[in-house]
């Protein structure tokens, strides 16, 4: 279950989104999301949908792939879709069910709302899985530099970031190696009442957080022992430097934006209550 | 007594990219008192097929039936098969983490649900056939040497009295005298008691002189199941899957090519000098 | 000119109890005079704890000698200012496969070296493009570390080392974590360097099939230097080596065998071509 978040999993391909700039992608992804917000017509969503299409194909990036992100979040959409379908008020009752009252408004919000996350989530999908997180850290770097200025360490936020999205995966396979290992000494991991459950982690934490700091420890000085010394004086293997098809891409993410968010609210395009 | 396989895949994240069968149609037996060694390169199938015996895992088609009940029937008591069949992984010391040794090894007797006189006596007994002294009982996991927390993990298993004992790797990483010290530890347990020992290893010189069947996996197949001489005989076959025989068969083999007159199912080095004498004297004689 | 010399070397550990007093002292590195010339390949064995990994961190200036002194490419590690100097010169890889590698990308983690050095950027590609080369990793070069066997993560951990252009690199048990296989491809490696390339070469194991090869094998025990020679005069003393918790090799084992039955063999037998050569004679 752990291993389908995909979020901070980079698909490698060879393809024309993948060697875009970070920020490109960040500041693109983030137009793109705000998009999502301002329509108030099916225009607009239709839009999205066929903007979102082109790039995950430009990307070469695998559909379920890029689905898959949704899993995780399949709970969260159904209670959100649930509650604008039941809880919006006013408009036309469309029908009743058992003592719930279904309007178009609702139907409508419900609907929107759900659409929009979906969108959103698979923007972002697209973005991590087409930036490997230490790219997405660059560009975070290089954006938020001026902080630099008044005292935050940019730099150390993001050695942090990457490292941690290094061995995000190391250690969620080691908690289930441990997990699995104290199954065997017949631990029992699934009943029990909070407390209890709570009280059956013991076996399993200790050993991560004492592996967590191990590795810890040796990765410092694997860092040291390879002439690491903070982000003074360091170079970059792969500077970020805007390029050609890096303006093309802002030009086009801004267009879809501006088209999109003119037909999202004027250019009225309607089926049965949407 | 019987741990028995029939038919058992398994496919991991099925239907997704990252689908991969780990195990094709496995079909075996381990009797009750056998020594079996495990052998196959890293992803053969090897820990997946050892995390099936004591139902960790569960196989996505087959079955498999312990003292001849099928363990994955509807109310079958899969803590008690656990308790029966120890399982200890790989860098097992990494799991210790009570704050001594000894609580740390009445951990699995207390899921078992004995009581504390209980647990205490079976901490007791584990730990010496370990052979770990009375003074490290109260010390902290962590001021161990590697080889001592490697035995401490050991005797968290064997506190359950299992029936049947598996050891994933047991030496991984350890020195040539803790390897030997490990092995020799497991060899007298099996000779000491009717446990059952099923033993996974990279090292074929290790499983030649302790085990009396050797299973190698390849590809999550079975690719032999036999004595140990006779595994060894298909060394050009292992080579090829990218395992190897012992040294010593090697030599028996360049030996015998180069025309002594040796048999070549030595794997131990008292064999093989025993053959290599009475060839050379028939030489002679000759 | 020596490339790691070391003079009385010592390195105490201190045991301190709950209030921070010094309890009691132990010398994981006692005394060690070393003298490794540049180009050469040496092995330093002994089994876990006999002080070999300490040793070897003192040639990263990762540990700082408590007394004597430990000199790499002619400077003092004990001085700050060459601390990064000394650390571009002698590189190191850890036993661990996955706590060394830092990126999530394979090139990006070679480059790690170089972008730390201050190298400027085409330099930086220059320099991950030939060491991923020498160690064979160049198609893997876009993968997460994640997907690699644990021989590869070690073979990419070499390549890290060998884009800061070292002249001397320290690989403190990089098979211990390994399965045959892995071990195989990593001495295959570290091999082509010595042949390629005039790099001064440490490895640090128990292993001691890795160390036929060697120009010069240094057995250590209890942090002592207590056998060094030739890998055959080394070899060649069994019984010795299995009181300093080693281990023989087969063949070694089975020619002493041999040689105590009365057979004529020489001792230190090093490989299995060589026996079956001696008794086919």
């Amino acid at each position: 279950m752990i291993r389908d978040i995909t979020i901070g999993q980079y698909y490698p391909a060879a393809s024309k989104v993948h060697v875009l700039d970070p920020r490109v992608k960040i500041i693109c992804t983030f137009l793109y999301l705000f998009s999502l917000f301002t329509f108030q017509n099916l225009m607009g969503y239709a839009l999205a949908a066929l903007f979102l299409a082109a790039c995950v194909r430009l990307a070469k990036v695998p559909f379920r792939y890029i689905v898959r992100g949704l899993k995780p979040i399949l709970v969260l959409l159904m209670i959100t879709a649930l509650f604008n379908l039941f809880l919006t008020p006013g408009g036309e009752i469309l029908f009743t069910f058992w003592r719930l009252k279904v309007t178009d408004q609702g139907l409508r919000t419900a609907v929107y709302m759900t659409v929009r996350l979906i969108f959103l989530i698979m923007g972002a999908s697209l973005m991590t899985l087409t930036t490997t997180p230490n790219a997405l850290t660059d560009g975070l770097e290089k954006m938020l530099s001026p902080l630099n200025h008044i005292k935050v360490p940019v730099h150390e936020i993001s050695m942090i970031m990457s490292i941690a999205l290094r061995f995000i995966p190391i250690l969620l396979e080691e908690t289930d190696k441990i997990m699995k290992a104290q199954t065997a000494r017949g631990a029992d991991l699934e009943s029990g009442n909070i407390i209890q459950k709570a009280k059956a982690m013991v076996p399993i934490l200790v050993p991560l957080f004492v592996s967590a700091f191990r590795r810890a420890n040796d990765l410092a000085m694997a860092m040291e022992a390879r002439c690491y010394r903070g982000g003074e004086g360091r170079t970059k293997m792969k500077p970020l430097i805007y390029g050609r098809k890096d303006y093309i891409a802002y030009l086009v993410t801004v267009a879809y934006t501006a088209i999109a968010f003119w037909a999202g609210r004027y250019l009225p395009f309607h089926i049965w209550i949407f | 007594m019987s741990i028995k396989l029939d038919h058992v895949s398994y496919v991991y994240s099925e239907g997704t990219a990252y689908h991969k069968q780990a195990l094709k149609n496995v079909s075996l037996e381990i009797l009750q008192g056998q020594f079996v060694g495990v052998i196959g390169h890293t992803g053969s199938g090897k820990s997946t097929l050892i995390q099936h015996l004591n139902g960790l895992m569960k196989a996505t088609e087959g079955t498999i039936y312990y003292n001849g009940e099928n363990i994955y029937e509807k109310g079958y008591p899969l803590k008690e098969l656990r308790s029966q069949v120890g399982l200890v992984f790989q860098y097992p010391e990494y799991q210790l983490f009570e704050a001594d040794v000894f609580t740390d090894v009445c951990f699995g007797p207390k899921n078992q649900g004995l009581s504390a006189e209980e647990c205490k006596e079976r901490a007791k007994e584990a730990l010496e056939m370990v052979g770990l002294k009375e003074k490290y009982y109260n010390r902290s996991p962590f001021e161990l040497s590697g080889g001592q927390k490697r035995r401490a993990a050991i005797a968290g298993v064997l506190a359950m009295r299992p029936k049947v004992f598996i050891l994933d790797e047991p030496t991984a990483g350890l020195d040539p005298k803790g390897r030997d010290e490990i092995l020799d530890t497991i060899a007298s347990l099996h000779r000491e008691s009717d446990m059952t020992v099923v033993l996974v290893s990279h090292s074929m010189e290790d499983i030649a002189r302790y085990v009396e069947r050797i299973i190698v996996m390849n590809q999550g197949e079975v690719l032999f199941d036999d004595a140990p001489k006779k595994v060894f005989a298909h060394y050009r076959e292992l080579e090829r899957v990218g395992l190897a025989a012992p040294q010593v068969t090697y030599i028996m083999h360049g030996l015998k090519e180069r025309g002594l007159s040796v048999s070549t199912d030595a794997t131990l080095i008292e064999e093989a000098a025993d053959e290599i004498m009475a060839a050379m004297k028939k030489e002679r004689a000759e | 000119m020596d490339m790691i010399k070391a003079d009385k070397l010592i390195f105490e550990y201190e045991k301190r109890d709950e209030e921070g007093n010094i309890v009691s002292k132990s010398r994981a590195v006692d005394e060690v005079d070393l003298d490794i010339k540049q180009g050469d390949f040496i092995a330093i064995l002994g089994h876990n704890g006999s002080g070999k990994s300490t040793l070897a961190k003192h040639m990263n200036a990762i540990l700082l000698p408590t007394d004597g002194v430990m000199w790499v490419d002619g400077k003092d590690t004990s001085r700050e200012e060459s601390l990064w100097d000394i650390r571009q010169s002698a590189g190191m890889v850890f036993q661990n496969p996955d706590n060394q590698i830092i990126a999530t990308v394979v090139e990006e983690d070679v480059g790690f070296g170089p972008e730390n050095l201050g190298a400027p950027t085409e330099e930086i590609w220059r320099r991950v493009e030939e060491s991923l080369e020498s160690v064979g990793m160049t198609a893997y070069r876009h993968h997460s570390p994640n997907k690699l066997s644990g021989g590869q993560k070690q073979r990419v951990a070499i390549a890290g080392v060998l884009a800061m252009r070292p002249k001397c690199i320290v690989l403190d048990e990089p098979t211990a974590m390994l399965d045959p296989n892995g071990r195989k491809e990593v001495l295959k490696s570290v091999m082509e360097l010595r042949r390629r390339e005039n790099i001064t070469i440490i490895l640090i194991t128990h292993y001691m099939e890795e160390v036929v090869d060697a120009d010069h094998v240094i057995v250590m025990d209890h942090g002592h230097i207590v056998m060094q020679g030739t890998p055959r005069e080394i070899f060649s003393q069994v019984e010795e080596l299995k009181r300093y918790r080693l281990d023989v090799p087969q063949v070694t084992l089975l020619a002493d065998e041999l040689r105590k039955r009365g057979l004529d063999i020489p001792a230190g037998i090093l490989k299995k071509e060589e026996l079956v050569n001696l008794l086919c004679r």
